[in-house]
This record gives structure tokens, sequence and C-alpha cells, in this order.
């Protein structure tokens, strides 16, 4: 009872979810095994870039900055991978994308800058510095990479990306949920003075969640490159989608409030709704404005939230 | 009244606490200037002290929530580095803030585990404290603001502290578990352990504490022994030499407020802490509020400006219902708001004269070209009337308080008042500056105007106004004339000590 | 009121007195900068200062000022406009390919109504729905590039043509001086007037100064922000048109180049991003300023990516500085 209560609204994005692979189905009767592998590939940079994203807005700040970490780290490995096996330039791509989250959260404890003006100009520190390493596609992805993400995995239809995505954000997220650091970055976006009365380090706490939110960047960057096989040292377009799908997945601009399981599974039903698009036959360019307008109009019910949690107070 | 703690025959240890000489500023305003405080092994010490006496500041520096400029904390005779709350409690000093300081979107145990806090230990306690049925897996944000301090408290005693500091706990909380909170706080001091206890509640300080060091102005003006009577003992302390703030103007004959009134308000509440506030403003007519700090006169002036809505009950402004959704609304109808928080109405990098003019160019219509020399006229006359020093131009935030005070006064006299609501308006600035301030408001109300004066310094009350409602808890508890409107007689109906309801 | 982070009183009295002086009057250590700059790209390649080229800079110069000036007014009151970039790729575009349709004047009225809707969207999210302006102007400028290419799909057979005016503007010079300047100077008096001498301007502060104080003070702070994003909007259009006549090649990223350097101009010419201050007149020093930066750039052969790092740490290091400077108080 109280489950179904604490976690209603995953709950409910699931069955939404549900709902729209249900239509999805009746609008293409084909849709099947191999449509559900490449909705899940292609969601994946989608997943770790919000992953990301819901690190930092838990810790009740904002990183615009994500798309253009997760260019550095595809940029990274796929010129890395050109010398060297593929596993190392995996772990220094993590590595190098922990540093990058480490220090937007460290200039912005240390500035005091707002982290949304912070995290802007760091935008674009970055997206120079993913041009700098590569200034046009190109490098290449080990090929296990490529391969881990295709087709499926133990029984037909359980597509390979979705167990390899579940996996790295449980491994990271889970244990660090668990940990002190972990009810660390809840109190510190839950309440910053309580939190620090309650005798929380607050700065070092912050400065940990944007590392982690590097590190899932990094992944993020990690999956763009096995699924395009290259280097793209333009950043993508997951900065807004990565915000709608947090705030959609049940967590709070400002913090405090909500997990990776949300957000994720409202990842799902963004690329779920573009896929119903496609198969409806929709132009491209007009999915692309009727994912934005989704998009801004979910950010916009988040404002209107916070806004209300926040008046009685 | 001796200003010093009496040194101690029986040795060091005896002693949990000791901060002697503390003080501390912030910018100009100088919070503290010398404030001591002892604790004893079995003592609980009540602090007292009057609104803006410095109490809340040597609170948060005896917690290490801020570092004092001078003087000295140790704890159990070590000096106490304590640079964070968290290392406050680790040496020793436990405190439970006025405000609840637990995680809302976090249950019980994850706010226990955040400070180590033993989860059995917090339990005794939770059911010594009335609560043994707490659930550890309750989200803090679902419950209600008396468990809230219970549980501050319970996770207080959980960690064993040898101080423990209690600020205002008392005031959220039912009869019956006051009443326990009291017992609790005895029986640390039985177990040879200190309490700070901070509360405005004399009764409960009678039957709790053993001492009270009381405050004024920054400074540690007395240590008492608490006995029976102390109460005017203590009153007296906190309201001290009197400072000369001038004489009355001599009254201007005024009609009697026999006519409509201006405003009436009825029944008014308006969470969480306006209750039931009844009154009438006339024109011609300086009506004061006086309240200690959070018995709901910020939600009353609040309300009255249009910047919160109402639970319950009614405003009427010239006999016609009124309900503000905005500030904008509640200036139309002539009530021009002046908030106890200078930095809440400044716009602190702009011109003196921009920030007096700027209600001219709130409305869309009047968004096109300044109306430059009407606006000088006006602004150069508010300036002229309120003398405000003007020397300093190019930004307010360069302005003394005092004339920043002036500024956001002098806005809604160059825009024309018909009622003022003046929310503490002297509150930290200099005598000077106050002895203008009362002339000015008898001034405006012989002009017609109708005034609502909250002040937290009793003395202004018969200087400034003609009657003065009395609100405490919530409720107006007196309504006093200003003849009768001495500082105890106030000062006492404050504190709830005329009323039968006052106990509480 | 008291902070978790409670500030030493008495530090760097110096830099305090420093920082004021520059707060209180930006453009004139911004000229000098720019002096110095020019200076220095003379010694870098002697013989490049000549009238030619000064007249080419300020060219270029001008796009850059006039979608600053968007940045500035919204910085005012603590918003930013990152939509002004494709609101001007739009505009030109829009211009572009209906000017053989329905002929120039309808097709640029057209065009500053794209700066319109955008901008009252604009204001509904940031005035009404209280979104993070930087938010809700990346949103619509990411609707707005999805609506301009699917309006391409439609009118990309018809052909472009531009209107006579703008390329009079965009290529012609008058004296040495690009004819951009006899749209340009006027825009920016209307500007500074606005900034200094209307309510409307005087509100922009006060909102951004402190917002509360502005609703004490009777200000419907919506309204506000709803006319400062379709103003906003319509320069943007304004100068998506101008700058069609200087490239003459309307594209699908025309003006997209330009949204970052905007917000680079604004914040280096002295307006805080978190409101209550600015100056166009900085804002129009610094569009040069980062003119003259970029020649030295591309003299540098610096490559593209380290221009836009470059850009993105001097909005983060004079951000940080003014935090700096005007927390000692």
């Amino acid at each position: 009872m109280s489950f179904v209560r604490r976690n209603a609204w995953t709950l409910g994005l699931v069955a939404l979810m549900v709902v729209l692979l249900g239509v999805t189905r009746l609008i293409q009767p084909n849709f099947g095994v191999s449509g559900l592998e490449s909705l899940a590939r292609a969601a994946l940079p989608f997943a770790f870039a919000t992953a990301a994203m819901a690190v930092v807005v838990i810790v009740g700040g904002i990183d615009l900055s994500v798309a253009s970490m997760m260019a550095v780290c595809s940029v990274t490995a796929a010129v890395l991978m050109q010398t060297m096996g593929g596993v190392p330039a995996i772990l220094i791509t993590l590595a190098v994308g922990t540093l990058m989250g480490l220090i937007n959260g460290v200039l912005i404890v240390l500035t005091r800058v707002p982290d949304i003006v912070v995290t802007l100009a760091m935008l674009f520190v970055w997206e120079g510095t993913a041009l700098l390493i590569l200034n046009s596609p190109g490098g290449i992805a080990a090929p296990f990479l490529r391969e881990a993400i295709a087709g499926s995995v133990l029984i037909h239809g359980l597509p390979k990306a979705l167990i390899l995505m579940a996996i790295i954000v449980a491994v990271i997220w889970v244990p660090l949920k668990r940990s002190k650091l972990g009810l660390a970055i809840y109190a510190t976006g839950s309440d910053e003075n309580a939190a620090f009365r309650s005798g929380v380090a607050v700065g070092r706490t912050k400065a940990a969640a944007y590392a982690v939110c590097g590190l899932f960047s990094a992944f993020g960057g990690l999956s763009l490159l096995a699924l395009t096989g290259i280097g793209e040292p333009v950043p993508g377009p997951y900065l807004l989608a990565a915000v709608a799908a947090v705030v959609l997945g049940g967590a709070v601009l400002g913090g405090g409030i909500g997990g990776l399981l949300g957000p994720i599974i409202a990842v799902f039903i963004l690329r779920i709704i573009r896929t119903i698009l496609t198969l409806a036959a929709v132009d491209p360019n007009v999915t692309t404005i009727v994912e934005g307008t989704i998009m801004v109009g979910v950010v916009m019910f988040g404002a209107f939230l916070m806004m209300r949690g926040r008046s009685p107070s | 009244m001796t200003s010093q703690t009496d040194p101690m025959s029986s040795g060091v240890t005896d002693t949990l606490l000791d901060a002697q000489n503390v003080a501390k500023s912030f910018g100009a305003v100088r919070a503290l200037t010398d404030a001591s405080l002892t604790v004893r092994r079995g003592e609980v010490v009540a602090l007292m002290g009057a609104n803006g006496a410095g109490k809340s500041t040597f609170v948060k520096i005896l917690t290490g929530a801020i570092r004092p400029d001078k003087g000295r904390v140790t704890i159990r005779g070590a000096e106490a580095r304590v640079g964070s709350p968290a290392e406050a409690r680790r040496s020793g000093l436990v405190p439970v803030y006025q405000e609840p300081s637990l995680i809302p979107d976090l249950d019980i145990s994850d706010n226990l585990r955040l400070g180590d806090t033993n989860a059995d230990t917090f339990r005794h306690w939770a059911a010594e404290l009335g609560h043994p049925e707490l659930r550890l897996d309750a989200m803090i944000r679902d419950l209600p603001l008396a468990t809230l301090r219970i549980i501050d408290l319970a996770r207080a005693l959980a960690s064993t502290p040898d101080v423990l500091l209690l600020d205002e706990l008392t005031a959220a909380l039912p009869t019956d578990l006051v009443e326990r909170v009291l017992r609790v706080a005895r029986q640390q001091a039985e177990d040879g352990r200190g309490v700070i206890y901070i509360s405005h509640r004399f009764a409960e300080i009678a039957a709790l504490c053993d001492r009270a060091t009381v405050l004024r102005d920054g400074r540690s003006v007395g240590d008492v022994d608490i006995a029976p009577g102390i109460e005017d003992r203590v009153v007296e302390m906190m309201l001290g030499a009197r400072i000369d703030l001038g004489q009355r103007a001599a009254e201007t004959a005024r009609p009697k407020p026999g006519g409509a009134p201006r405003l009436r308000v009825q029944n008014l509440a308006a969470a969480p802490k306006l209750i039931d506030a009844s009154f009438d403003l006339h024109p011609g007519e300086v009506l004061g509020v006086v309240a200690l700090e959070g018995q709901g006169q910020d939600e009353l002036f609040e309300v009255l400006a249009g910047m919160r809505k109402p639970a319950g009950g009614t405003v009427e402004i010239d006999g016609a219902p009124a309900l503000f959704r905005h500030p904008a609304d509640a200036i139309a109808a002539g009530l021009k708001f002046v908030p106890g928080n200078r930095a809440e109405a400044l716009f602190r990098e702009r011109s003196v004269r921009e920030n007096i003019a700027m209600p001219f160019s709130a409305r869309a219509r009047a968004w096109g070209p300044l109306r430059l020399r009407h606006e000088k006229a006006r602004v150069a006359e508010a300036v002229e009337r309120l003398q405000i020093d003007t020397r300093a131009q190019g930004e307010v935030q360069r302005l003394s308080g005092g004339n920043q005070q002036k500024v956001t006064i002098g806005r809604w006299l160059a825009h024309g008042v018909e009622t003022l609501l003046l929310f503490d308006p002297t509150r930290g600035i200099d005598v000077r500056t106050k002895r203008q301030i009362y002339p000015l408001v008898r001034e405006l109300a012989g002009q017609g105007a109708a005034v609502l004066y909250y002040t937290s310094e009793l003395a202004e009350v018969p200087l400034a106004c003609d009657r003065a409602v009395v609100i405490f808890n919530g409720c107006v508890v007196d309504i006093v004339e200003a003849v009768d409107a001495t500082e105890e007689r106030l000062m006492r109906a404050a504190y709830g000590l005329t009323s039968a309801e006052g106990a509480a | 009121m008291s902070d978790i982070h409670p500030q030493a009183e008495t530090q760097a009295r110096p830099i305090v007195r420093i920082g004021r002086f520059l707060k209180d009057n930006p453009v004139i250590p911004l000229i000098a900068l720019l002096l110095l700059l020019i200076g220095t790209l003379e010694l870098m390649r002697p013989g490049i200062i000549s009238p030619f080229w000064a007249g080419n800079t300020i060219k270029f110069a001008i796009p850059l000022a006039m979608l600053a000036a968007c940045q500035v007014l919204t910085m005012l009151t603590g918003g930013i406009d990152l939509s002004v970039g494709i609101v001007a790729t739009a505009s030109a575009f829009v211009a572009a390919t209906l000017t053989p349709l329905v002929g120039p004047v309808p097709a640029m009225l057209v065009a500053m109504a794209v700066g319109v809707v955008v901008g009252v969207v604009n204001g509904f999210g940031t005035g009404i729905a209280r979104v993070h302006p930087l938010i809700m102007t990346l949103g619509t400028g990411l609707i707005a590039s999805g609506c301009l290419q699917v309006y391409q799909r439609y009118v990309i057979a018809t052909g472009t043509d531009i209107p006579a005016i703008l390329e009079w503007l965009g290529t012609g010079r008058t004296a040495g001086l690009p004819n951009g300047i006899f749209l340009f100077v006027p825009f920016a008096v209307f500007v500074l007037w606005l900034m200094r001498y209307s309510g409307f301007g005087r509100l922009l502060f006060a909102v951004g100064s402190n917002e509360k104080a502005a609703q004490l003070s009777g200000v419907r702070s919506w309204q506000v922000l709803m006319a400062l994003y379709v103003l906003s909007g319509l320069i943007a259009a304004l100068t998506g048109l101008l700058y069609l006549g200087m490239i003459r090649a309307p594209s699908l990223s025309l003006a997209n180049p330009l949204m970052l350097p905007s917000v680079a101009a604004a914040v280096i010419g002295g307006t805080s991003i978190f409101g209550g201050r600015g100056s166009f007149a900085g804002a129009i020093v610094g569009a040069l300023i980062l003119r003259v930066i970029e020649t030295m750039l591309t003299l540098a052969r610096m490559p593209e990516g380290a221009r836009i790092a470059l850009f993105g740490l001097i909005i983060l290091a004079v951000t940080a500085l003014y935090v700096r400077f005007t927390e000692q108080r």
C-alpha cells in the first residue's frame, strides 16, 4: 500500500509507457523485437543524459553542459580508440567525464555564481574543447562497443541496450543512493539550510553530485559513439530533452525529490511518442516541433508545480 | 544588576558552557556588542531579550552557524572552535532551532542517519515526549509542525548533549506536550547536564529555569535567579534605561474618530500565524500594532498589502469589501505598504530618485516617456519633507540605514498617502532619524491619512500612535489608548500576561 | 537575512573601490581595452589597421551589437534570450523566401511577426509560467528551428530574393562607413532612450534589481516580462533582416553563430546577468572588442573550438568577478 503510494508517479509512468507501446503496436502491427531493439538503442544517449541531469536536479542544481560533456566524451573515446584498446579508452573517457563534472561543481561552489550561469558558460567551454579534440566527425568505435548495444540478450526481445543501461545505472546509482553521500545529496537539494544544520558538508556534496553527473555524461558520450561508430564533436539535442524527462519523471526542479527510475522511464515515453509519430508517417521535422512543444509544456508544468510547492512556506 | 557572572569557587569542571564578551557585526549593523552566558552543571538557564536584542545572533554563534568577531566560547573548559553545526554538535552543544532543521523530503530514519543518531535512543526519547507510535518511515513533510518539534528535540536528546539549547521550542506545541518538554528538560538538568532555554513565555521560564540571562541591544545586561515575582524585574531589564526619543508633538485638534472607518478588519485569519484580528482604522488616526516576534503581525500586514491571501475574515475599505490579488490592487485601493525589511522595498543599485519615483511607472500606460519634470518636483518634495541626505547620490545601497528607510517612506509620500501601512519603520536606524519619523507620521495623520504602525519598540507607541492593538498568539488580545500605553503595560500585554488566554 | 556563508566584512577594500568605479563607468575602461587590442593587432600584423578595416569591423559588429541589445534588455530583468539566434535566422529566411511571392515589404513584415510570435511564447513561459528564461528560450529556439525546417520544405521551390533595401543596408558604404549605421544609429538611440528615459526601461531595471520591491511598488512583473520578450524577438527579427542583407545567402543556420557572442558582448559590456545593472553603450563597445578579438584569433590561426571555449571562459570569468565585487558590502 505504502509502496504504491510512494511510487505512484513512477507506476503511472510505467502504465503510460505500456499504453503507448500498445498504441505503437496498433498503428504498426509489425512493430516487434527489432523495433523494440532500435528504440532502446536510440534512447540510450537520452537516458544517460537524463540520469546525469537528474542527479544534479536532485541536489538542487541544474547542468546545462550535459550535452557538451557528452560530445567531449564521445570524441575523446573515438580518438583514443584509434590508438589503444577499447577498455582503457573507455576507462579514460569515464575519468574525463567525471573530471569535467567535478570542475563544473567546484566552479559553482567556489565562485558562488549560480549553477545555471556557470554551466551555461561551461557548455561553451566543453563544446569548444570537443571541437579542439576533433574538428569534424571522425575517430572510430571499438567493434565490441557497437556490438554491446545491438540486438537482444538472454531472451529474444529483451534489448541489450536496455539491459546494459539498467546495469550501469543500477551499479552507480543504487549504492550511491544508499550511501551517506546519496543521503546528503537529497538533503542538500531538499533544504540546504537544514542540511547544513544537520551537519552535511553542503559544498562537497554539490561538487560530488556534479561529478556523478559528469560520469553519467561520459556514459552518454560512449553510447553516442557506440550508436554512430564515429566521434561527433557538435553537441546533440540532449539538454532540453534531459530537463523535460527529469521533470516528467517526477523530479522537482529545485531539488530533493525524485530518483533516476522515473526520469529514465520518461525518456522512453518521449522516445515512444517519437516512434509513434514516425510510424504515423508524420514529417520528421513536425515530429521535432511536437516533441519540442511537449518538452516545453512539461517544463512549464514543472515550474508551475514548483511555484505551488513553494507558495505556502 | 550585576552584568558579570561571579567567579566560581567550585572550579572549571562545574562550568559546561562559558561564552564571554561575544561581539558580532553585520556590515554597519552591530548585532551583538558584548554578550556573555554561562551554563553550569545541573542548570537550566533562560536567555531572554526583547525583539532585536541579539538573541538569534547569539544562538547562531553558540551553535557554530556563524563566527563571532570578538569574544570566546568554551565548552567544558576547552575552547570551542566551532566552524559548523556539525562541529558544535561534536563538542557537546546540541541546539534545537526555532524552525525545524529536518530535511522535508526524507523520512525520519534517513534524517537520523544524516546526523548519525541512534534510532533506538531516538525512539526512547520520542516515547518519553509522548510519541511512542512514531513510524520511522514517515516523511518529514507529511508530519504536523508539533511532531517535527518533538522529533527535533528527540534527535537532539539522543545524542546525549552536555548542553541542550532550546530556541522557542514550545511556540508550536499544544499544552500537554509543553509539559512533557519541560519535564524532560528539567530531567536533563537533574542528570547533571545543562540546558539553555529561550522562550517568550514567562510561565514556562518560571516553571523550568534556575537563572535568566537578559540581553538588551546586543549586550548582556543582567543575570538573575528565577524567583516568584521576577517578571517585573526582567521586563524592566529588557526595556532598560530609555533613550530619549523626543516628545510627542503638540496634538493638532484631532476629530474623535466617529465617522466611517477607512479600513475595517474583521476576524481576519491568514496562514500560518494570524488567527483572529479585528480592528478599525479611521482617517486621521495612527493605530499602533504591538506584538512579540512572530505573533501574526507579519501575516496581517502582508494580507493588507496584497501579498498574501487571507484564510478567513474580511477587509473593508471605506465600507466596501476588498480582496487584493496583487500589491497593485492594494495600492489602487490606497493602501501603501512599507515593509519592515528595507531590503525588500529598495532597488539597491538604483538612485534615490528612481527608487522614490518607481510607482509612477508601474502601470502599463505609464511605460512611455518619463514625465521628468513632474517626477523631479514630487521627488524633491518628498526628499525635502523627509530630509533625506542625498549627498551619496547614485546608489541607494550607499546610503545609511536611516536614509534608506526614509526613501521607502518617501516613495509613498511622493505618490500620495491615503492609508499607510508601516511595519517597524524605525528598526535598526539611528535615534535622530527616529525622532524625525514620529512627527512625520503625526503630520500625515493630521492631514487626514490613516496609518497602521507596527513597532517592535514599545516606547514609540505613545509618541506616534493614538491607540494600539496588541496581538498575541495570532489574536488581537487588547486595545490600548495612547495615554495608557506605558511600556510596562504594553510589554505585559504583548507577553499575554494581562488577559486570561495569555497562559496558553 | 543571515546566510550560510556569512561574508567577512573587511577584505579587499581597494578591489571594491575599483569594482565600484568600473560598475559605474563600464564604457571608459572598455574603450581603453578596445584601443589596446587594436594596438596589439597592429603590432601583430603591421599595416592591417586601415579605414577599410575599421569600416568592415564596424559593419560586422552591428548585427552583433543589435543581438546584444536583446541580451542587455533581458538581462536587466535577470533573464537571457537564447532564442535570438534562431529568430534572426528564421526572420532572414522567411523574408528571403517570401519576397519573390508577396513582395519585399509584406515579406519583411511577416519576418518581424516571427519575432513577435516567439517573443509572446517566451513572455508567457517566463512571465506567467515562471520557467527560467534560459530553459524557456532554449526550448522555444528548438521549436522555432523545427518550424523553420518544416517551412523550408514548402517554400524551397519558390527560390529566394533579397529586398533591395536590405542589400543596400547590408553591403553599401557611405563615406567609408557601412550603410548599416543608418539603421543602427536610430536603433541605438532608441534603446538608450528606452533604458534611460522611459517608464518601461525603468521597470526593467526594477524587476531585475528586486522583483519583490517592484511588486510592492505596484508593478505587475508578468506584463513587463511579456512586453520585454516580444521586444527582444522584434529586435532579433530586425537583426536577421539586416544580416540577410550583409550575407546575402539565406540558410537555416545564418545567424546562429551570433548567439553566443551576443551574450559575451553584453556581459563584457558591464551588464549583470543577475539583473538590475546594464549598459547598452558598453555592449556596443563589447561587440567591437569581440570583433577585434576575432580578427586576432583568425590571424593567430586559432581553431574554431578554442574560440568557442574562450568565449565561454570570458562569460564565466566576468560573471565570477562581478559576484566577487558585489558580494563585498
